[in-house]
């Protein structure tokens, strides 16, 4: 799969037309996308306009850096008029009303929107089976599951349905579902992207990225997408370097191995993959392995399952059917309401004493209409796991727990952080495999949702820190499902991570 | 400290979630599951540690007090399950 710049050359020289470019993705994902279900909803009019549109700006000369990007968003990121659904019953109607700052700047380079991208509901999952439009398939084999919550837009990079997409990470949603389709994800550093207009799960972790086939596209994407913007108080005031003039940049890397990345729970032939990798990046040259320590690393899944559902718990408030989104049947919640009126009536003509007030206090503490309609929109809205990590995090929030759970995993959060800081005094990078296995099947994890959450294990501990990080191909098992390997670098380091991502790519191609 | 069924309700209606009584067991179990595993937390000391609010140094710089573009009216009730031409409208409240 070529990269962005040379499908530029191509149209400036006027060997293809962008028109040819959108009609050859959209003819794949009509052909091929019944199957991986990576696309919720693609307007194939608006695009071949837009590409027409753009072709001529092509010819005039006056094309922005992105133009020849053909580019899918996951369904989290508002692009006005269009649905915006985050795969939820609750938003399946929900028409943005406005662009996202990272979509008005990717149109403003004029890069190609093709589509919406299926994902987990509200991004919460780790295989993209959590979604009312079904799950995303491995393009690379289809009986497994895509990874998530970024699936769609890792499957459709993978399937060659778009020459990039958009991603959102809050635990490892770029860089697991990238990992085992078998191409680049890279998760900013927090502050680094605009998160206005992406629909927000757990703010304190939440970051926008680029999902591509090879590492110069993420950085060109990166360069455009990222910056300061006054709608988000979170992006930092730090210039945007030209990351695609560090590409090519010698020197070697010292890169921190940390043992607990790599013990117990970690597949073999991942390891194996990953461990190899490693010593021909060394022999020829380019990396310094040292061994590094990040003590706290074991706690960070707990750690973030702790604050990230605290958060979702406070964030998903806003979806009460009053404002936009699912409203239940008010003439049913009336019926509900009545029925059971009349059922604890009825008992408390049968009951006396104790009981009698007992049911008289229930009859009296029976929920008013507009309480009830609350209760039933989300009820109706939310799937199963959005519902578990909704009370989850309202359980941690709660007066009692709060000290025991929000409280405690703040503080480990620090420590982790400070393994961090202490380990980028000293090296450069840190790796590590993306995910402990590749793609399992689908179905697999559904029934335990512990297990489904260390899938996150290598992941979530960049987004504790607020640091960024980048799952690169490492390769694939005997079976010939990719493997993934990750580096991490301190904040606003992102130049390293494709320093290292390059290397990487050189020494595979 | 396991959650009882009691507890799951409670914590539900503080969500504004309505279960019944099949999925509030199974939810039971599975958020024990979850805090059993969250538990590994109390194996670490952190007495003297700050808990991590931020990680990034919040800058709250001052805006300039310009007045911008606000959603126009019609856009805002666009997505409204009902509304009239000025509203969005609940349900009555007030018996």
């Amino acid at each position: 799969m070529a990269e962005i710049r040379s499908t530029r050359e191509q149209l400036e020289n006027g060997e293809i037309t962008l028109p040819e470019v959108a009609d050859h993705y959209l003819t794949r994902i009509r052909e091929e996308d019944s199957t991986v279900n990576a696309f919720v909803s693609v307007d194939e009019e608006e695009v071949l306009d837009t590409a027409a549109r753009i072709q001529k700006k092509i010819d005039e000369g006056r094309a922005g850096t992105l133009a020849g990007s053909v580019i899918g968003i996951k369904d989290l990121i508002c692009e006005k008029g269009k649905i915006t659904s985050c795969a939820s019953a609750i938003l399946k109607n929900f028409e943005s009303i406005y662009d996202a700052t990272v979509i008005e700047r990717l149109r403003k380079e004029d890069a190609l929107l093709i589509g919406r991208l299926n994902m987990d509901e509200f991004a919460m999952g780790s295989s993209t089976e959590n979604t009312i439009y079904g799950p995303t398939r491995n393009p690379l084999d289809t009986e497994r599951v895509s990874g998530g919550s970024s699936g769609g837009s890792a499957a459709a990079v993978a399937a060659d349905f778009c020459n990039a997409a958009l991603g959102s990470d809050t635990g490892g949603s770029i860089r697991q579902p990238a990992s085992y389709c078998g191409v680049v994800g890279l998760k900013p550093t927090y502050g680094r992207v605009s998160r206005h207009g992406l629909v927000a799960y757990a703010s304190s972790f939440d970051g926008i990225g680029p999902m591509t086939s090879n590492v110069r596209d993420a950085a060109k994407i990166l360069k455009v997408i990222a910056g300061y913007d006054s709608r988000d108080n979170t992006t930092a005031r730090v210039k945007v370097p030209d990351y695609e003039s560090y590409l090519e940049q010698s020197g070697k890397l010292k890169v921190g191995v940390p043992s607990e990345y790599f013990g117990e729970g970690l597949n073999e032939e991942v390891r194996r993959n990953v461990e190899e990798l490693l010593e021909k990046l060394e022999r020829r040259g380019d990396i310094e392995r040292v061994p590094v320590e990040m003590p706290h690393m074991e706690y960070s899944i707990a750690t973030y399952y702790v604050l990230a559902t605290a958060e979702a718990s406070s964030n998903l408030a806003r979806y009460d059917g009053v404002r936009y989104g699912h409203r239940a049947q008010i003439e049913e919640v009336h019926r509900e309401i009545d029925r059971e009126k009349k059922e604890i009536e009825e008992q408390i003509r049968q009951a006396d004493g104790e009981e009698k007030t007992k049911l008289s206090e229930t009859l009296a503490g029976l929920n008013s209409p507009l309480i009830r309609l609350y209760k039933k929109s989300r009820t109706e809205g939310f799937g199963r796991e959005v519902k578990r990590r909704i009370l989850l995090g309202t359980y941690v929030l709660s007066a009692g727990y709060y000290d025991a759970y929000y409280a405690k995993a703040q503080k480990v959060r620090r420590l982790i952080r400070e393994d961090f800081d202490r380990a980028f005094s000293d090296v450069d990078l840190i790796v590590s495999p993306t995910a402990p296995t590749t793609a399992f099947h689908l179905g697999e994890n559904q029934d335990d949702p512990v297990r489904m959450y260390l899938n996150d294990i290598y992941t979530a501990p960049a987004n504790l820190a607020g640091i960024c990080a980048i799952s690169l191909p490492a390769g694939a098992e005997e079976n010939g499902l990719p493997t993934g390997i990750q580096f991490m670098a301190d904040r606003f380091r992102e130049d390293l991570l494709f320093r290292a991502g390059r290397k990487v790519e050189q020494l595979l191609s | 400290m396991a959650v009882t069924s009691d507890d799951v309700k409670y914590i539900a209606d503080l969500a504004r979630l309505q279960l019944p009584d099949d999925e509030v067991e199974s939810l039971k179990q599975d958020l024990n599951k979850i805090l059993g595993y969250m538990e590994k937390l109390d194996e670490l000391d952190t007495t003297d540690v700050e808990p991590l609010e931020h990680v990034t140094d919040p800058e709250v710089p001052f805006r300039k007090d310009e007045a911008g573009d606000p959603i126009p009216h019609e856009d805002a009730l666009k997505n409204a399950p009902d509304a009239d031409a000025d509203y969005f409208r609940v349900p009555r409240v007030i018996e």
